[in-house]
C-alpha cells in the first residue's frame, strides 16, 4: 500500500461504499449555499450513491453575536434583538424575553395584555407554520405552489401586525408589563374575517396534500425518530409532538393564562416527515380554536403595566419558556442590578431540533435528508443567534 | 410555364390549410429550369428554415405562457412589467443571459463543458422533422418515423452527461447520473406505448398513424389510453418536468447537470428543454389525440393550427402537473417505471396484438369492432390504474393518515415519560 492510499484510507475512515469494490463514498456540500438549507447553514453529506452514510452540521454563517451585544444594553433595549433572533415567530421570541424580564422584575401584566400577547402568539403559530409547511413540501419537489397558498394565509398574518405594531416580521410588539400599543379598531373585524376563511382554507390543503399519493410517498417513513430518542435529544415542538409525546408547554407550564383556553394537543405516531406535517396542520386548527375563544372574550383595561424605561431588576437570575412554533424556547437572564442584563441566554428550539438531523438522515437517500431537513423546520437565525 | 406565375401562386397557395401547396409549388418552379436535386434540397431548405424560424418566436411566447400559467396555479401575476403583459420579458431575459458571462470551472474538461449547450440542438431539432403539420406538411415523411423519433429523442442523455461530467462539480455529475438512468428506464415504457400504436395501425410513419385515424374516424386516447398515459408520464420524465424532474432536482442537486453553466449557456438548455417539451406535447397530440386531424374540422381549418390547439392542450396539461405535484425519489421513479409502466405497457401490446390479429383476420366491420375494443380497452385500463391504485394504497392505509388529538392528558413530563416507555425504551 502506498502512502498516497494510506492517506486516502485515513482519510474516508472506516466508511466504505455499499459496492464493496475499494470505491470510496462522495463527500458533498449542501450549503452554505443552496436551495433548500433555509438560511445559511452549511450539510455536508457523504454519500454512497444516492444513500447517505454521514452528515455533519456546520453552522455559524450567521452569527450576529446577540447573546453578547444584548449585555450592554437595557432590557427594552434588547427586545428588538429578539425579533431577529427567529425572524419567523418574532412575536414568540418578544414573549419569551418579556416573560423572562418580567419575573425578574416581579411585574404584573394586565389582563388586556395577557389576552393580547396570547392573541399575538397565536396568530404568529399559524404564520409560522404556514412557512413552514409550504418550505417542507417545496423541499418535497413541489415547485412552489403549496409555499405560495400558505404566504398567502401568511401575508393577512402579517397585515394584522402591520396594522398593529407597524411592522410585519420584526414586529417589536411586546413590552415588559404587556405589549406596546392597544389593538387597533380594525384589527378585531379583520381577524374575524380571517377566522371565518380559514377552515375552508385548511381543508382545501387537506384534500390537496393529505391524500396525495406522492407526498406519502416522499414523507411517510422518513427521518423517523423513536419517543425516547427525541425525549433525550431534548427535541421540543412539532418533532417531538410527531412521534406521540404530548408535550406542549402551553399544557405543561401555561403562561400568559393558556389554562383558560381550550385546546387539544396534536401528537403523531410514527415520527416522520409526514407526521410532522400533520401535527403542524392540525396545530393552526388549534391556534384558530384559541383565537376563537378570545377574540370575544379580550378584557378591557390597560394593556402595559407601568414598568421604567431603565428598570434595573435586583440581582437575581430568571428563565421563561415558551411554546414557539418551533418548540421549547427559553431565555435566561441574569441581573447584576445595573439596567443591562448581566447575561442573556436563548435556547433556540431550531439548534437543539437540528442535532437530531444526523440520527434522522443516515441510512436514507440524499432526498430524504433534504426532506427532513425541510420537516424540522429551522430558523437559521435562531441556531446561530 | 416560366417565371413565377402570380395567378397560379393565388390560385393554389391562397389555401392556407395545407403549406405543402407552397412547397409544391417551388418545386414545380424550379424543375422547370433546375436540376431535380435542387429542387428537393431547396424545399427541404425552406421547410427546415420554416420550422426554425417558427420554433424561435414560438419559444419566447412559450417562457412567457408557461411562467404565467404557473404564476396563476401559485396565486400571482406573473410577468407584467417588460411589455404588454409581459410579453417582452423573455426578450429581456434573454438580453441580460447573452450580456452575462459565461463562467467555466477551472478544473473542468473545456472542449467537453463547451459543447453541450450546441450540441443540446441536435435532437432538440431533428426530432421536429417527422412532425406532421398538415397531411403532406412534414419535413421529412419517413415510413419510420416512430423509430426515428425515439432513436433521436434517446440521444439527448449523451449530451447531458457530457455536460454533469465535463462540469466537474458533484451536483451536476449526480444531475448526469441520474438522468442517464432515468432516461434509458423510461426509453423502455416509451417505445413500448407507441409499439401498440405501430402494432394496431401497421404504419411506423407518424403521418401514417395520424391517417390510420383519420380513416378509422378514432383517436388512439379512446382505443389504448394507457399507452396514453405511460407515454405522457414517460416523456414528463424524459423532459424533467416535475413529478420526474430529478435531475435537476432544485431543492436537492441545485440545477442537477447545468449546475456549473452560467449566462446563454444555461439559456441554450433550458430554451432546449421547452422547446423538447413543446415538440413532445404535439408528438402526445399527434399519437393520441389525431395531430392535424379532428372529424373533419381539417376540412375548414388549417391542420396546423388543429395540431397546435392539441399541442397546447398537452402542453397545458404537463404545466398543470408541474405546478401542482411534489417530486418522486430516483428509486420511487425507477420502481415505477420498471413494476408498473413496464408490464402495463406490455401486456397492451399483447392487447393490441391480439385485436389487429382479429380485425385482420375476422374481417370484422370496423366501425363496430373498434368501439367495442375501445370500450374493452377503457375498461383494461381503468382495472389497471385501480389495480395499481389498489397496491400502493395498501401499504399506506396501515398507517393513519391523520393525527391524534391528546384532550384528556394535560401532557408534561408524565404523559412523555408514559409515551417513551410505551415505546420500549427507558427514559
Amino acid at each position: 500500500m502506498t502512502s498516497a492510499d494510506d492517506t486516502r484510507s485515513a482519510l474516508s475512515g472506516t466508511i466504505e461504499t455499499l459496492a464493496g469494490d475499494g470505491s470510496e463514498p462522495v463527500v458533498v456540500n449542501l450549503g452554505p449555499q443552496h436551495p433548500s438549507t433555509h438560511g445559511v447553514f452549511r450539510l455536508k453529506v457523504t454519500l454512497d450513491g444516492e444513500i447517505v452514510q454521514d452528515a455533519e452540521m456546520r453552522i455559524g454563517y450567521l452569527h450576529r453575536s446577540m447573546e453578547k451585544l444584548a449585555e450592554e444594553r437595557t432590557y427594552t433595549q434588547n427586545i428588538p434583538f429578539t425579533d431577529r433572533i427567529d425572524y419567523l415567530a418574532a412575536m414568540s421570541n418578544n414573549l419569551a424575553y418579556c416573560l423572562a424580564a418580567e419575573e425578574l422584575l416581579g411585574v404584573e401584566v394586565p389582563p388586556r395584555g395577557q389576552a393580547i400577547r396570547v392573541l399575538f402568539a397565536e396568530l404568529q403559530r399559524v404564520a409560522s407554520h404556514a412557512m413552514a409547511n409550504g418550505t417542507f413540501i417545496n423541499d418535497c419537489g413541489a415547485w412552489h405552489t403549496p409555499l405560495f397558498y400558505m404566504f398567502r394565509d401568511r401575508e393577512r398574518v402579517l397585515d394584522m401586525f402591520e396594522m398593529t405594531c407597524g411592522a410585519r416580521l420584526t414586529t417589536n410588539y411586546m413590552r415588559i408589563g404587556g405589549v406596546a400599543f392597544d389593538l387597533p379598531d380594525e384589527l378585531l373585524p379583520t381577524l374575524r374575517s380571517f377566522l371565518d376563511d380559514m377552515p375552508d382554507r385548511i381543508a382545501s390543503y387537506e384534500d390537496l396534500l393529505m391524500e396525495n399519493e406522492i407526498l406519502h410517498a416522499r414523507a411517510r417513513g422518513i427521518g423517523v425518530i423513536s419517543p425516547e430518542m427525541a425525549i433525550n435529544s431534548s427535541l421540543s415542538g412539532p418533532i417531538l409532538r410527531a412521534t406521540g409525546v404530548p408535550w406542549d408547554l402551553r399544557k405543561a407550564n401555561p403562561y400568559c393564562g393558556y389554562e383558560n383556553y381550550e385546546f387539544d394537543i396534536p401528537v403523531g405516531e410514527q415520527g416522520d416527515c409526514f407526521d410532522r406535517f400533520l401535527v403542524r396542520m392540525a396545530e393552526v386548527k388549534q391556534s384558530l380554536r384559541i383565537l376563537n375563544q378570545l377574540i370575544d372574550n379580550i378584557p378591557d383595561g390597560p394593556w402595559l403595566a407601568d414598568v421604567p424605561l431603565h428598570a434595573r431588576p435586583p440581582e437575581g437570575e430568571a428563565y421563561a419558556r415558551v411554546e414557539s412554533p418551533r418548540g421549547e424556547l427559553g431565555f435566561y437572564l441574569v441581573s447584576d442590578g445595573s439596567p443591562a442584563p448581566y447575561r442573556f441566554h436563548c435556547r433556540p428550539p431550531s439548534l437543539i431540533n437540528l442535532s437530531a438531523l444526523k440520527e434522522m438522515s443516515i441510512g436514507g437517500t440524499l432526498a430524504d435528508a433534504i426532506v427532513t431537513l425541510g420537516s424540522i423546520d429551522i430558523v437559521v437565525g435562531e441556531i446561530d443567534r | 410555364m416560366s417565371g413565377f406565375d402570380l395567378a397560379v401562386v393565388l390560385g393554389a397557395w391562397y389555401d392556407f390549410r395545407d403549406l405543402n401547396n407552397l412547397s409544391r409549388l417551388i418545386t414545380e418552379w424550379i424543375a422547370d429550369w433546375g436540376p431535380d436535386w435542387l429542387s428537393s434540397i431547396v424545399t427541404g431548405l425552406l421547410g427546415s428554415l420554416g420550422i426554425l424560424a417558427v420554433i424561435g418566436p414560438t419559444l419566447l411566447v412559450l417562457i412567457w405562457v408557461e411562467r404565467k400559467v404557473i404564476a396563476r396555479f401559485q396565486q400571482r401575476y406573473g410577468p407584467n412589467r417588460v411589455g404588454p403583459k409581459g410579453l417582452l420579458q423573455p426578450v429581456a431575459d434573454a438580453i441580460k443571459l447573452i450580456l452575462k458571462e459565461q463562467l467555466a470551472p477551472r478544473a473542468a474538461d473545456k472542449l467537453i463543458f463547451f459543447l453541450p449547450p450546441v450540441l443540446i440542438f441536435v435532437p432538440g431539432l431533428l426530432i421536429w422533422g417527422v412532425l406532421p403539420f398538415g397531411p403532406r406538411m412534414s419535413v421529412a415523411d419517413l415510413n419510420v418515423g416512430v423509430l426515428f423519433l425515439l432513436a433521436v429523442s434517446g440521444t439527448g442523455v449523451l449530451v447531458l452527461f457530457m455536460a454533469g461530467w465535463s462540469s466537474n462539480n458533484k451536483y451536476a455529475l449526480f444531475g448526469a447520473m441520474r438522468a442517464v438512468a432515468m432516461s434509458i428506464s423510461y426509453e423502455v415504457p416509451m417505445v413500448l406505448a407507441l409499439l401498440t400504436l405501430v402494432v394496431f395501425s401497421g404504419t411506423m410513419s407518424v403521418n401514417g398513424i395520424v391517417e390510420w385515424q383519420q380513416q378509422e374516424d378514432v383517436i388512439f386516447i379512446l382505443l389504448f389510453p394507457l399507452s396514453a398515459i405511460a407515454f405522457f408520464f414517460a416523456a414528463s420524465a424524459e423532459l424533467n418536468r416535475t413529478p420526474a424532474d430529478i435531475s435537476e432536482a432544485e431543492s436537492e442537486i441545485v440545477a442537477g447537470y447545468h449546475t456549473e453553466y452560467s449566462g446563454m449557456r444555461f439559456g441554450l438548455f433550458y430554451a432546449v428543454e421547452l422547446g423538447n417539451t413543446l415538440v413532445i406535447s404535439a408528438f402526445i397530440a399527434t399519437f393520441f389525440l389525431g395531430g392535424w386531424w379532428l372529424w373533419g374540422l381539417d376540412q375548414w381549418v388549417p391542420s396546423w393550427i388543429i395540431l397546435l390547439a392539441k399541442t397546447g392542450a398537452v402542453y397545458f396539461l404537463l404545466i398543470w402537473t408541474r405546478g401542482t405535484l411534489p417530486r418522486l425519489r430516483i428509486d420511487q421513479l425507477m420502481s415505477f417505471c420498471w413494476k408498473a409502466l413496464v408490464p402495463a405497457t406490455l401486456i397492451f401490446v399483447a392487447v393490441a396484438a391480439v385485436e389487429r390479429t382479429l380485425l385482420v383476420t375476422q374481417g370484422w366491420d370496423t366501425t363496430i369492432a373498434l368501439p367495442i375494443m375501445a370500450v374493452i380497452n377503457i375498461a383494461l385500463t381503468l382495472g389497471a390504474v385501480m389495480l395499481f391504485a389498489r397496491l400502493a394504497r395498501s401499504e399506506r392505509l396501515r398507517r393513519p393518515a391523520r393525527t391524534t388529538l391528546v384532550r384528556d392528558r394535560v401532557g408534561g413530563l408524565a404523559a412523555a415519560r408514559e409515551v417513551a416507555s410505551q415505546a420500549g425504551g427507558g427514559d
